[in-house]
């Protein structure tokens, strides 16, 4: 088994979510973006846990994974009521924190 | 445990408030006072339980909080400590009391920041950790930061902002002074544990020194007072005066005195000079005011002058007066702004020229101002003089520093007569203006609002030996702290061997005793 | 003597303020019993007094113990503690004895007044004081009466608080009595400095072991004596700081007689004889005599062009009390006290028969508006010339005596002083006997509908008036028969120290100039206005000049309290504290904002664009450490 081939697809699979996030406006696509990147890491960390015959590295997976739900909770209540505020959710016309 | 159920009791009554504020205005307002007066009566036992033949910190409580930074929950009381702690449970009801029918809107929230800072000023008193102490420090801006914001005057947002942000711009510097001792102090915030000399430690004082006279408020770190002060509601003024100044005071006693000797002596001449700017400046500038609570502000800065004055005397009389006079002053501001608070409430203002002969419509208002404005001017047999009395005293004869200060704080003496006399005039005496002809007098709520206030004017004025026992040894150690070789040999200098006789009684003893001391520690 | 004879002697005042303070609202619908419940506190006070004297009598020994302890600490301590000696005696006697008649007088005098209960919880007040003030047997406790009476002068001369100048005239003195006080601190400091104590006993007897003058010098004792003196010529309105008195004319009669005239004012002079110990080391009476002899010359000249009576009165104080000062100031601490007394008991007299002309005249003080009263009011009219004639000096009259005691002390020391003193002597029975004769005697100018009701005052009035005329007139020869040999000498012995100048020269022929002085002056004065109304004043300008006292207020008023009322408001309050001290610590605060504000704009809004910083941030760090690290 070789560790380099996890990694190299766990690379991809973050570089796919950097880029979608950078250049998608859809705030849902964003945000699958975002748990792509996530479960990039959980990949990686599986991997290297696996190789090194350690555990601690799927314990943090675990937390990852329980981080990202409470994540998708949130964030999608505050996408689906930013939704009913102003009917859109790209993301180029929330900006109401500009300065 | 005493100490800490005085320190938390308010804080409980915040939650019980939290949680019962639905029975309606009364229920809350009950609350409130029925736990400041239980505050104020178990604090009664720490004064009862005080040991006065001992200076040390007394109810001490140490427990571990957060260990592996040296941070501990380490709280006492000393004679010096112990008095402002009374101050403050004594004012807290005083000031509920007070504000039972002036609060418009949000009163559980009101209330709530008022046991709130009670809790955070108890907190700062009695803490002996520097981080505890920086908690409490900090943690008492904000209930403080909403009473001005939300309940405070017209230009409210621009006064609570000035006063949080000064006071902030001083906390930094002593954060980086507390970190500064934690790591000279083998790790650990415990201030008993702390014995100098400190490296760079004239940067450390001034660190320290520059927060507590913004507090204090020393001049020229005094214009956020005014500005708050005339924006705080009454309540806000008089806790603001009654006891946050202190703060300021106290650092200096707690900190700045004992902990850097040498770089006190060495700035000495610049504070002092400062502080007697302060007492002159603030008088005059006092002097002009239209607006009556702006007036109080000012003679606060110039009092306060007094009180740091005293400190640096390295004097027991001295610093002893600054103790008392501390008291003195929250005591008799605090009764000046309840008082301008009672006559704006009837007259929806302060300004000097919208009243006149006040006293023909208000008899007993006008007799409570008159011993309060007394008290403030210093008239021996109310507490005022006793305080400035001693720290005069203490100033000219220890020589710690020019007796051209002395005389010059002196005059502000004569000058606190003038503005507190003129403004009497001009409120209550003259003819009485017609839209004033229908103040009502004192009701019998505010008569008990200021009841106890004038008692213990009136008590300190005439005995204030109970006082001056309780933190006479607590002083005494500081003042050997803060004496340091040179001072002795200064006290040789001036009272050479042979005029003992001159030396009468106690002080011929403590002459002796500063000198064996002095030769033991060859 | 005992502690608890001390104690109800100071205590019984107090008791009467407090009753008529606290419980005055009850006792407006029987303002009778409200006088007479001050009355017979002051009463009580003066038997003790009395008890108090006579125990003094035959070589007894003072008293001196300690009450309580007030002030005290490792270093220091300071007591309520009473001494009571000689000096101590006299001081009593005459407060309480005054004091007490004119309480007496004021039940009548106040009768109708809507602050009548007021009145006497004040006027107690006042006594209360004035007993600390002279019981002490430290400087601090006579700080604390000295204090307490200005206190009471303060509310009392602004009793008519409706009244703008009377309010005024209240704060001028309080005031003016501060900047006395200032010096009388210092003094206090001074000696503490070099005594450790405020105990009279125990300083004076330091000062006088050789070991201490060795050690300290006198520097000191010159300072603290010099700055103490600043206290007195604060209380006993002299040269510089006399101004307060005249307009302290602004409260009720009773209050001038029995503050401002009998007692308060002569504190200055009492704290001198006090500490004629250190005066006497120190040398510094000539300083004193010098105030007093000027004091006394220009206020005698002020006293010649003024119409209102108590203005006169007040500015003869102002004389009166130079001479004291002159008297302890020459080393004749005894005359000087002796003065005192018989002062109290002429001059009390003569404000209280003015108040009874103004009480018949409904409050008239114009004397241009009086004349030829003495038909009306005989009993108020023989008192006041048997005042007048005692402090003329006129031969065996009280003020006779003691006047002479201190001239003749004074030509020991300076031959100039003594003819200082001589002229005011002269112009002193002038103006004097100007008042009575414009006011008593010829032609009535006054107006109808006053005069219509002009009458003699009530007993409650007139007796006191009759009792206090006979000290007034006879005092001086009982006390002071003999001159220095006096039996008023021989009782105060014991507390003041031999002074300096012996006088010397033939006494008899000292007594014969002083009364030719006196006697020419009332001649003279008889000359001019026994036929002449004093609108007829002549108009060149050394009479106005006089007549508007030289000018002092006006001048004090622009150098002094113009200046530092607008300096406070524009330059300190405008200036330093808004524009200077605000300016700097707004503009930091604007200062952050314009930072802040160009920053602001990079905050776009659109969260790619954060993305992209935060990516492009991560690569640069990650640049740096795979090139660099």
């Amino acid at each position: 088994m070789e560790l380099q081939y996890y990694l190299i697809l766990s690379a991809l699979l973050f570089t796919t979510g950097v880029i979608g996030v950078l250049v998608r406006r859809n705030a849902i696509i964003i945000f699958m973006c975002i748990e792509l990147m996530l479960n990039a890491a959980n990949l990686a960390f599986v991997a290297i846990s696996r190789s090194l015959g350690e555990a601690t590295g799927q314990v943090f997976v675990f937390f990852v994974m329980a981080v990202a739900a409470a994540e998708v909770a949130i964030g999608l209540a505050i996408i689906v009521s930013v939704f009913k505020h102003r009917e859109t959710i790209n993301v180029d016309e929330v900006n109401s924190l500009k300065g | 445990m005493l100490l800490s159920t005085v320190i938390f009791l308010p804080l409980l009554g915040v939650i019980a408030i939290a949680l019962l504020r639905g029975l309606g205005a009364s229920a809350i307002k009950s609350i409130a006072l029925a736990i400041g007066v239980l505050t104020f009566v178990i604090s009664l036992g720490l004064y009862t339980g005080f040991d006065a033949t001992t200076g040390t910190f007394q109810n001490v409580t140490q427990q571990a909080w957060i260990p592996g930074l040296g941070i501990s929950y380490h709280i006492g009381i000393d004679g010096i400590s112990l008095w402002l702690v009374l101050l403050t449970t004594f004012l807290t009801p005083i000031c509920i009391l007070a504000a039972w029918n002036s609060v418009e809107k949000g009163l559980s929230g009101f209330m709530m920041s008022l046991l709130a800072l009670e809790t955070g000023m108890l907190g700062v008193f009695c803490a002996l950790d520097l981080f505890l102490f920086f908690v409490f420090w900090e943690s008492m801006l904000i209930p403080m930061y909403f009473l001005i914001g939300i309940w405070g005057g017209e230009r409210r947002i621009y006064a609570t902002v000035k006063f949080v942000l000064y006071t902030m711009a001083g906390s930094a510097l002593m954060l980086v002074g507390i970190l500064a001792l934690y790591f000279q102090n083998n790790n650990s915030f415990d201030l008993t544990t702390l014995s100098g000399p400190f490296s760079h430690s004239d940067l450390l004082f001034l660190g320290f020194f520059i927060a507590f006279a913004i507090k204090v408020p020393l001049f020229p770190f005094h214009t956020w007072l005014p500005d708050a002060h005339v924006e705080a509601p009454t309540v806000g003024s008089v806790i603001l005066a009654g006891v946050l100044l202190k703060m300021g005071t106290y650092g200096i006693i707690r900190f700045c005195l004992p902990l850097f000797p040498e770089a006190a002596a060495q700035f000495t001449p610049l504070i002092v000079t400062l502080a007697v700017i302060g007492i002159i400046y603030g008088a005059l500038v006092a002097m002009v005011q239209p607006d009556l609570k702006k007036l109080v502000a000012y003679s606060s800065v110039s009092h306060l002058g007094f009180v740091v004055l005293g400190l640096f005397s390295r004097n027991p009389a001295g610093i002893q007066g600054s103790v008392l006079q501390m008291i003195n002053h929250g005591l008799s501001t605090g009764a000046l702004f309840l008082l301008v608070g009672m006559i704006y409430e009837r007259r929806h203002s302060r300004m000097i020229v919208d009243f006149g002969g006040l006293s023909k419509r208000m008899p007993i208002f006008a007799v409570i101002f008159m011993i309060v404005t007394l008290s403030s001017i210093g008239l021996p047999g109310l507490n005022g003089f006793v305080g400035e009395y001693m720290i005069l005293l203490g100033s000219f004869v220890e020589g710690a520093f020019s007796k051209i200060h002395v005389i010059f704080a002196t005059v502000g003496v004569i000058l606190a007569a003038v503005y507190m006399l003129w403004m009497f005039q001009r409120v209550m005496f003259g003819t009485l203006d017609k839209t004033n002809a229908e103040l009502p007098d004192l009701n019998a709520r505010e008569i008990v609002v200021m009841l106890p206030i004038l008692l213990f004017i009136v008590w300190i004025g005439v005995y204030p030996k109970p006082f001056l026992s309780k933190m006479e040894k607590s002083v005494e150690i500081v003042v050997t702290q803060v004496k340091t070789q040179s001072a002795i040999g200064h006290l040789e200098k001036r009272v050479p061997p042979n005029t003992q006789f001159a030396l009468h009684g106690k002080q011929h003893e403590q002459h002796e005793k500063i000198e064996k001391e002095a030769e033991t520690s060859k | 003597m005992s502690l608890e004879l001390i104690v109800v002697l100071l205590i019984a005042p107090l008791v009467g303020f407090l009753i008529n303070g606290l419980f005055g609202k009850w006792l407006k619908g029987n303002e009778k019993l409200s006088g007479w419940i001050g009355s017979v506190a002051v009463l009580i006070s003066l038997i003790c007094s009395i008890i108090a004297f006579a125990s003094l009598q035959g070589g007894g020994t003072p008293f001196d113990e300690t009450l309580y302890e007030w002030i005290t600490g490792e270093s220091f301590a300071f007591n309520i503690g009473f001494r009571v000696d000689a000096l101590t005696t006299v001081m009593l006697l005459v407060i309480t004895g005054v004091g007490f008649l004119i309480h007496v007088y004021s039940i009548g005098y106040m009768h109708g007044d809507a602050g009548y209960t007021r009145y006497f919880a004040y006027l107690n007040l006042f006594v209360f004081a004035m007993l600390i003030l002279v019981l002490g047997n430290n400087y601090l406790m006579m700080f604390v009466g000295w204090e307490g009476v200005g206190l009471c002068s303060y509310l009392l001369i602004g009793f008519w608080y409706d009244k703008k100048s009377a309010t005024d005239a209240g704060k001028k003195a309080f005031i003016v009595n501060r900047i006395g006080d200032f010096g009388f601190l210092l003094g206090m400091f001074t000696l503490f400095a070099a005594f450790g104590t405020l105990d009279f006993v125990a300083i004076f007897d330091a000062a006088e072991a050789d070991n201490f003058q060795k050690v300290f010098g006198t520097s000191t004792l010159v300072i603290a004596t010099l700055l103490l003196f600043v206290g007195a010529i604060g209380k006993s309105a002299q040269i510089p700081l006399y101004v307060w008195l005249p307009d302290a004319m602004e409260g009720p009669t009773p209050v001038s007689a029995l503050i401002h005239a009998a007692t308060m004012v002569t504190a200055g002079v009492y704290m001198i004889a006090r500490s004629a110990v250190l005066y006497n080391i120190a040398h510094t009476g000539e300083v004193v005599a010098w105030i007093g002899v000027l004091t006394a010359f220009f206020a005698a000249t002020i006293a010649l062009a003024q119409n209102d009576i108590k203005r006169i009165l007040a500015y003869s104080t102002v004389s009166q009390l130079g001479y004291m000062f002159l008297g302890v100031g020459v080393g004749a601490y005894a005359s000087g006290v002796f003065h005192l007394v018989t002062h109290a008991f002429f001059k009390g007299l003569m404000f209280l028969t003015a108040g009874s002309v103004m009480h018949a005249m409904a409050n008239e003080l114009d004397m241009r508006k009086m004349g030829g009263l003495k038909a009306k009011m005989p009993i108020t009219h023989w008192t006041f010339l048997v005042g007048a004639l005692a402090i003329a000096g006129f031969p065996f009259l009280s003020g006779f005596w003691s006047k002479d005691e201190i001239l003749h002390s004074a030509w020991g020391s300076s031959p100039l002083i003594y003819i200082i003193g001589l002229i005011t002597a002269f112009l002193t029975a002038f103006y004097m006997f100007r008042l009575i004769f414009v006011t008593f005697y010829g032609e009535s100018r006054v107006e109808p509908d006053v005069a219509s009701h002009l009458h003699e005052s009530p007993p409650v009035m007139w007796v006191p008036l009759a009792i206090l005329a006979i000290p007034s007139a006879l005092i001086g020869l009982l006390l002071g028969w003999g001159g220095h040999d006096s039996w008023f000498h021989h009782f105060t012995k014991s507390v003041f120290p031999e002074a300096h100048h012996e006088a010397s020269g033939n006494v008899v022929l000292f007594m014969v100039i002083s009364s030719i002085v006196g006697l020419a002056g009332i001649a003279f004065a008889w000359m001019r206005y026994s036929k002449r109304v004093p609108s007829t004043e002549p108009t060149n300008a050394l009479y106005k000049l006089i007549a508007n006292k030289y000018y002092i207020d006006e001048i004090y008023n622009a150098l002094i309290v113009q200046p530092i009322k607008n300096g406070s408001h524009y330059l300190l309050w405008r200036i330093v504290d808004n524009g200077v001290i605000d300016g700097i610590v707004n503009g930091v605060a604007s200062v952050i904002q314009i930072i802040g504000g160009t920053l602001r704009r990079l905050q776009t809004g659109i969260v790619q664009a954060y993305i992209v910083s935060m990516v492009l941030g991560i690569v640069l760090f990650l640049a740096y450490y795979l090139f660099f690290g």
